[in-house]
């Protein structure tokens, strides 16, 4: 079985996302005996880097001896992956369904014309058919949904943060790959990026601090501030504090905001909305912080503290200064 | 400019969530039916853009049955002069992006807006594979939409950790996302003038769905929280470490 897995650099670097493709596929399908994976990288990186993928199940790597793929143009890397999947004769393309592969698939869903499981939570369940049983959440975290796929040709995108990468070294060889994308075919033009610095991207975290209401208004979030640094988390909102203008749209999870499966989501002063539910619900373990003892939170919750977050958080955020000291 | 808006209706955002006895779709008994948010916004933001070149009009599609009709008849009122129902019940995206693919090439439409994706299967496909069909260019999960020069549209994207401003050339297909604009609540004289502008049913191309719901199920309910006193931080920090170990 030829899988061809597509793995996101930014900046000269791989991303999380692209040991988490190469593992997923290798965690997916490592019951067939004849399993190939050939990674194509978007775009150059450091050699060495490359072929760490070979330590989470990467037989090949495809360096792009061209620096074309280095910046992301949907409609160029959709090309590239079309070029790399006919040279691998690959059946199978897995990526992450991140920004970019929510772009990706659904064009190259069309042009290879495969059938497409789109953001699916875990790794398939292989039938002696051949076909698949995925489960992806629905009704925005509501719900789960089982689908059977079938057909020649498939694509595979899963949630960032889905599966732990497990290292399980393959011997990998990384190899320049001379694409025939010409720049002409690109049909955007990027005009400016501007790169959240210095932050962990939300959707990438491995664990989240949210703020709400409670936390009374932009000047106090400091407190929130301070306790995601003390455990390397990214920081979050509610609904209502982005509506206020009290942190921007992009931090907003929930239903009509972005949906995260963290291993840590901790709610401060958030009292747990069906619609900001459905955004978090799948993550690993919720801490919530609330004054009020009723506060629909306490329901999902595992962790729970009443009280009031300006005396809880920063007790809290010393406290885990200590274990990080300890 | 001829837009066309793709519209899907969603159960509301406070639906609390239940599946049949045979789990095979969604218990529709008391469920409201919206216009999906992102769609929403893709419809007002349409109307703004046609607002600020004088001219042009706005055509809504929907892929589905019947009962869709309410939900058309409130983008009518919100202000599209046109809507339109492709007759067959979605099954997929790729199915839904293959009607409405099939729809355009029949027409001629400057710019397709959709959302970036809807609040019931959360796939956010549909404008990507009909990007793909059209041989158009996509710009998925925008946050702001301009005319440029020389019929070019200046549009700013979420990304991975970032945003990105970019110059795309009609035609083409854009998705749209929160922060865009905020939906408009419709008048009584849209209201009036809904009743009477044009919506036209068409039959399908019947293209199939490759996708198949085997079936849904509630997501596993967690367990009773443990609760901390505000002085024992060190113990929740401690249980999270050992217990949960995700710290």
């Amino acid at each position: 079985m030829k899988i061809l897995v597509y793995a996101e650099q930014q900046d000269g670097h791989l991303k999380k996302s692209a040991v988490e493709a190469v593992s997923f596929a290798r965690q997916s399908f490592e019951s067939r005996g004849d399993l190939n994976i050939t990674v194509l990288l978007g775009g150059q990186v450091d050699t060495q880097a490359a072929a760490e993928l070979g330590l989470y199940g990467a037989n090949s790597v495809w360096m792009p001896a061209e620096s074309i793929l280095n910046s992301f143009e949907v409609h160029l890397h959709a090309l590239a992956i079309q070029q790399a999947l006919a040279e691998s004769g690959a059946e199978v393309l897995v990526m992450a369904h991140t920004y970019c592969g929510k772009s990706l698939v659904p064009r190259l869903s069309v042009a290879w014309d495969a059938v497409l499981a789109a953001g699916v939570n875990s790794p398939p369940e292989c039938a002696s058919d051949g076909s698949w049983k995925v489960y992806r959440t629905v009704y925005s975290n509501k719900g789960i949904a089982s689908y059977s796929v079938s057909g020649v040709r498939r694509i595979l995108s899963f949630l960032p943060n889905a599966l732990k990468p497990v290292e399980c070294s393959s011997p990998c060889t990384v190899f320049p790959w001379n694409t025939t994308v010409n720049s002409a075919a690109a049909k955007t033009r990027s005009l400016e990026l501007q790169k959240v610095q210095g932050k962990i991207p939300l959707t990438e975290a491995e664990r989240v601090i949210s703020g709400g209401r409670g936390l009374k208004g932009p000047e106090h979030w400091h407190l929130i501030e301070d306790l995601a640094e003390v455990c390397d988390a990214a920081t979050a909102c509610s609904k209502p504090v982005s509506d206020m203008h009290w942190r921007s749209h992009d931090e907003h999870v929930g239903q009509t905001g972005i949906t995260i499966k963290p291993d840590l989501y901790m709610a401060v002063g958030i009292s747990g909305a069906i619609q900001h539910l459905a955004g978090v619900s799948s993550s690993k373990t919720i801490v919530a912080i609330n004054t009020d003892r009723e506060a629909p939170f306490f329901k999902v919750a595992d962790y729970g503290v009443v009280g009031d977050a300006f005396e809880v958080l920063p007790q809290l955020t010393q406290a885990i200064r200590r274990l990080r000291k300890g | 400019m001829n837009i066309l808006v793709c519209l899907s209706q969603v159960p509301d955002t406070t639906t609390k969530i239940s599946f049949t006895s045979d789990n095979k779709e969604l218990n529709k008994a008391g469920v409201q039916y919206i216009i999906n948010p992102y769609d929403e916004l893709a419809l007002t933001k349409a109307l703004e853009l046609n607002e600020a070149s004088g001219g042009g009009s706005i055509t809504v599609v929907h892929v589905g049955g019947a009962d869709a009709e309410p939900v058309l008849r409130k983008a009518l009122a919100i202000g599209a002069d046109q809507a339109v129902r492709i007759d067959t019940a979605p099954m997929d995206a790729r199915q839904v992006a293959a009607e409405i693919a099939h729809f355009v090439s029949s027409a001629s439409f400057d710019l397709v807006l959709a959302g970036r994706e809807s609040i019931d299967y959360n796939g956010g496909l549909v404008g990507g594979m009909l990007a793909e069909y059209l041989d158009w260019p996509l710009v998925n999960v925008a946050t702001s939409i301009e005319g440029g020069a020389g019929g070019s549209m200046i549009v700013c994207r979420d990304m991975d950790g970032g945003r990105e401003k970019l110059e795309v050339y009609l035609p083409a297909v854009i998705t749209c996302q929160k922060e865009l604009t905020e939906p408009r609540i419709p008048n009584m004289r849209g209201i009036m003038a809904a009743r009477t502008k044009p919506l036209q049913v068409l039959a399908p191309q019947g293209k199939g769905a490759d996708m198949h719901v085997l079936e849904h199920a509630l997501p596993p309910s967690r367990q009773a929280c443990r609760f901390f006193e505000v002085h024992q931080m060190d113990e929740l920090v401690e249980a999270l470490h050992q217990q949960a170990k995700v710290l």
